[in-house]
Order: structure tokens, then C-alpha cells, then sequence
């Protein structure tokens, strides 16, 4: 009998495929997104939204609230630890948590290393903006990997350009040839083995949803046209005026992502979305996805 | 895998689907959402009654459940054909979910690797359903076939062994 293998801890996020995932900072939260479909539950004090405009530190959340939420529903329950802070991933692996997020959402607590995820039994899943940020991740043990948008703006332009950018840098990829892997591997700073393998696949070796700004049902069905495989909805619900309506299309609409009609169906009658952000119009230094390499 | 195997595959989404093909495969996932998405697009009853008149479906893990009689409440919805209890997650969280060899005579003696993630238990098997496979620890039930139904509480689809698909696939087709 074996535990925290590859294959299980890939094989969880495999299951997940084609679902929604979503903040939630209550039991009640939970609940409503469990009943509305979600296909799991990210734990959390803040959504990103309230992180952003509270400043400060963010950290781990505390553990009564994941343990109240992990208590609330059946479905998977992840929560985030600060990038390269592998005690707070200690925690939460202890609090028995399904999946870690090693999150740019929070202050990331190391400059210089990420979380040595292999050495847990628990699984990760970590932002990228392009194909070498993603490798990376999974070469340190990220079982899954989500494109990073910029969280809490319910603005969809950063998870596009970055759901484009590991598109692209997959089809180059593909395109070279092997005689240039190795320079290939060098430049991205991962394992040859790991770019020898994505060459002959073309494909991601573990499952990539997208995140950070999903604010509307057609955002959901744009990222999963442009290749996510499953959506993060970070403050896009619990911010919007009805959130058991707008979670429960965001699950249709990521469903259904080719059937505009359904999408159409779903759309109406939402009330109000999420208040965006441009992210233009936010400071460099106040950016999320910068966060992490 | 199926495809591997020489078989044509469809995704079903909506009740028109199911009216292209001759075998259902409910795979793994959240049995909720399923559940939840299965209600909203009215397949409870075409699947019901496919399952009743003959139809070859194959559930892992939460296709099991859907396939099955919950232990306890409710919730969620599951379609219910197979004379089978069981509990949803209860081998535990995610960090307790395991690999193990199994043994499934009727599918040969080499063992077959059964990946259980945040697995089902099967907590009674009824006299219309047959047990082809239980863990080697004794600690439950994890096959079972019930004439044109087939359940497993692992996820075969994870391994690159195919002999439980081909197994459904002679159910479809006839050996």
C-alpha cells in the first residue's frame, strides 16, 4: 500500500478536470459553492479582492476557519500557504487539507526558493505566467498548475495573456527540434528530462486550469476555449450582488464552455458582477503575478 | 483508454448524447458536481431507464457512487441502479489515499494496480450485485458487477492497464 505517490497526487487534480474551483472564507460560502456544483473549495480568510485592498502581509489562513470549512463539505478543500513558506504547507498538510496552493496571492515569504513540494505527501498546485514558470513548478513537485491572471481585479486580460503564453510556448516547444532541448532547458532553468518530455507530448504532464479574474460565466468558457482544462474563481463569486445564481452558471458555463447557448442561458439576469479593476490603472508594486519566477 | 482499446468515444453532456451510443462510462470526479449537473440537464431518467432496459454502463469511483445507494442521507442525487451501499469519502482526505495491487479473477491472475483517490467504501452489496474484487486487507469491497453494470471504487482510467475496460467493452459487445 502506498501513499502521496505522483500518480495520486496528479490523479486528484485529473478528477477535478472540467470543474470550478472557489474561494470561499465561510462554512456558508462553502456550502452554497458545494450545492452550486464547485468541484472543490479553496479555504481562505480574505478573498483576494479584501487581501488587495486591506494591504499588509498576507498570510496562511487561520486553521479554525479551514478546519470549519473541511468540516462543512464533502468536496475537496485546498488552502494557500505563502510562496516558499513550507511550514505554513507543514500546517496545512497536517490539518489535512486536499491540495496546497502555493499562492502569489499571499506575501511570498522566500525570495529565492519556492516549496520543496516533493518532499510532501500532500499535493500543490502553483501559478505560472508562461511554459518555463509552469515547468519549474512541477520540477519542484507541483502536481497541478494554474495560469496566474491577476487575482482580485475581476479583470480577464492577465489569464488570458498568460493561458496564451504557455499555449504558444507549448506549440514551440513541440516545434523544435531536439538538438536545441538543451539550450531550451537551460534558458527555462528545468530538468532536460522534463522539456524532452513536454516535447514529445505537447502537453502540459499535469493538469492547468486558469485563474485570476474569472469574473462572468463567458470569461469561464473563453478560458476553457483557449486551453484551461478547469477555472479558479477567486473573488468573482462571493463579490458579485448574487453569488448562489453567478457560481452556479460559472459551473454551466465551464460545463457547457462550446455551447454558446447555454452559455447566453446562463448569463442572464446575473445582477452585478464582481466591480473590476484595470489592471493598468493598479501600481507595479501592488501586481500579484510578478510574485514567484 | 477506450480508444486505445479500438472503441469510438463521445463525451455526454446533454440527454441528446446519449442517444449515439451503446455504452456509458460515469467516471471519476466530484460526485456532487456530477450529480448536480446531471439534475439540471435532466439525465436521471434517460440513464435510469437505459440502466433498467439492459444498457452497459461502467462507474469509477464517483460513477460508482452515482451508480449506488448512499449510506447516509440524500445528498447528493445518485441514480441508484445498482444493489450496492456505499460511503462517499471514506478511506479519508486526500493524504490518505493509496495504491494497492488487487486481485480481480475475472480479470486474470496478474494483479491489477488499483489507485484510490478520496475513494468510496462499499458498505453492502446486495443478492443482485456480484463482487469481483475486494482489498487484499480485507477492508472492503472494490468491484462490482450487476449484469449490464459495472462499479469499481478505483480509477483504472489512471493506470495503463486496460483490462477492466476491455472487460466492459466485451460487456457491450459480447465475448
Amino acid at each position: 500500500m502506498e501513499n502521496g505517490n505522483w500518480r495520486l497526487k496528479t490523479g486528484l487534480a485529473q478528477m477535478l478536470k472540467g470543474g470550478v474551483i472557489m474561494d470561499v472564507v465561510t462554512p456558508e460560502h462553502a456550502k452554497i459553492a458545494e450545492a452550486a456544483g464547485a468541484c472543490a473549495v479553496m479555504a481562505l480568510e480574505r478573498v483576494p479582492a479584501d487581501i488587495r485592498s486591506a494591504g499588509g502581509v498576507a498570510r496562511m489562513s487561520d486553521p479554525s476557519i479551514i478546519e470549519a470549512i473541511i468540516h462543512a463539505v464533502s468536496i475537496p478543500v485546498m488552502a494557500k500557504c505563502r510562496i516558499g513558506h513550507f511550514a505554513e504547507a507543514q500546517v496545512l498538510e497536517a490539518l489535512g487539507v486536499d491540495y496546497i496552493d502555493e499562492s502569489e496571492v499571499l506575501t511570498p515569504a522566500d525570495e529565492q526558493y519556492h516549496v520543496m513540494k516533493h518532499d510532501f505527501k500532500v499535493p500543490f498546485v502553483c501559478g505560472c505566467r508562461d511554459l518555463g514558470e509552469a515547468l519549474r513548478r512541477i520540477s519542484e513537485g507541483a502536481a497541478m498548475i494554474r495560469t496566474k491572471g491577476e487575482a482580485g481585479t475581476g479583470n480577464i486580460v492577465e489569464a488570458v495573456r498568460h493561458m496564451r503564453a504557455v499555449q504558444s510556448g507549448l506549440q514551440r516547444l513541440k516545434g523544435l527540434p531536439e538538438d536545441k532541448l538543451e539550450e531550451e532547458a537551460k534558458a527555462m532553468r528545468v530538468p532536460l528530462e522534463l522539456v524532452v518530455e513536454v516535447h514529445k507530448s505537447g502537453k502540459l504532464p499535469v493538469v492547468n486550469f486558469a485563474a485570476g479574474g474569472v469574473a462572468t460565466p463567458a470569461d469561464a468558457a473563453l478560458m476553457m476555449q483557449l486551453g484551461a482544462e478547469g477555472i479558479f474563481v477567486g473573488s468573482g463569486v462571493f463579490k458579485s450582488s448574487d453569488p448562489e445564481q453567478r457560481a452556479r452558471a460559472i459551473v454551466k458555463a465551464t460545463t457547457h464552455y462550446k455551447d454558446p447557448h447555454i452559455v447566453a442561458e446562463v448569463s442572464r439576469g446575473l445582477g452585478n458582477a464582481m466591480p473590476g479593476l484595470d489592471v493598468r490603472t493598479i501600481p507595479k508594486e501592488a501586481l500579484l503575478a510578478p510574485r514567484g519566477w | 483508454m477506450l480508444e486505445k482499446l479500438g472503441a469510438k468515444t463521445a463525451i455526454v453532456r446533454l440527454s441528446a448524447d446519449l442517444e449515439r451510443i451503446q455504452g456509458l462510462v460515469l467516471p471519476g470526479g466530484e460526485s456532487t458536481t456530477i450529480s448536480r449537473l446531471m439534475s439540471e440537464y435532466g439525465l436521471f431518467a434517460p440513464i435510469r431507464n437505459m440502466a433498467a432496459s439492459g444498457f452497459p454502463i461502467m462507474g469509477t469511483c464517483a460513477g460508482l457512487v452515482m451508480l449506488s445507494q448512499l449510506d447516509s442521507g440524500t445528498y447528493p442525487q445518485t441514480i441508484g441502479v445498482m444493489d450496492v451501499v456505499v460511503k462517499r469519502n471514506a478511506y479519508g482526505r486526500q493524504i490518505d489515499s493509496f495504491e494497492s495491487d488487487l486481485d480481480i479473477p475475472a480479470l486474470g491472475t496478474k494483479p491489477f494496480p488499483g489507485v484510490f483517490i478520496r475513494a468510496p467504501k462499499v458498505s453492502s452489496v446486495g443478492p443482485a450485485a456480484t463482487v469481483l474484487s475486494r482489498l487484499n486487507n480485507g477492508n472492503g469491497v472494490v468491484a462490482v458487477r450487476q449484469g449490464n453494470l459495472l462499479g469499481c471504487s478505483f480509477h483504472p482510467e489512471l493506470t495503463s492497464d486496460t483490462r477492466l475496460h476491455s472487460y466492459f467493452l466485451q460487456m457491450i459487445t459480447g465475448p
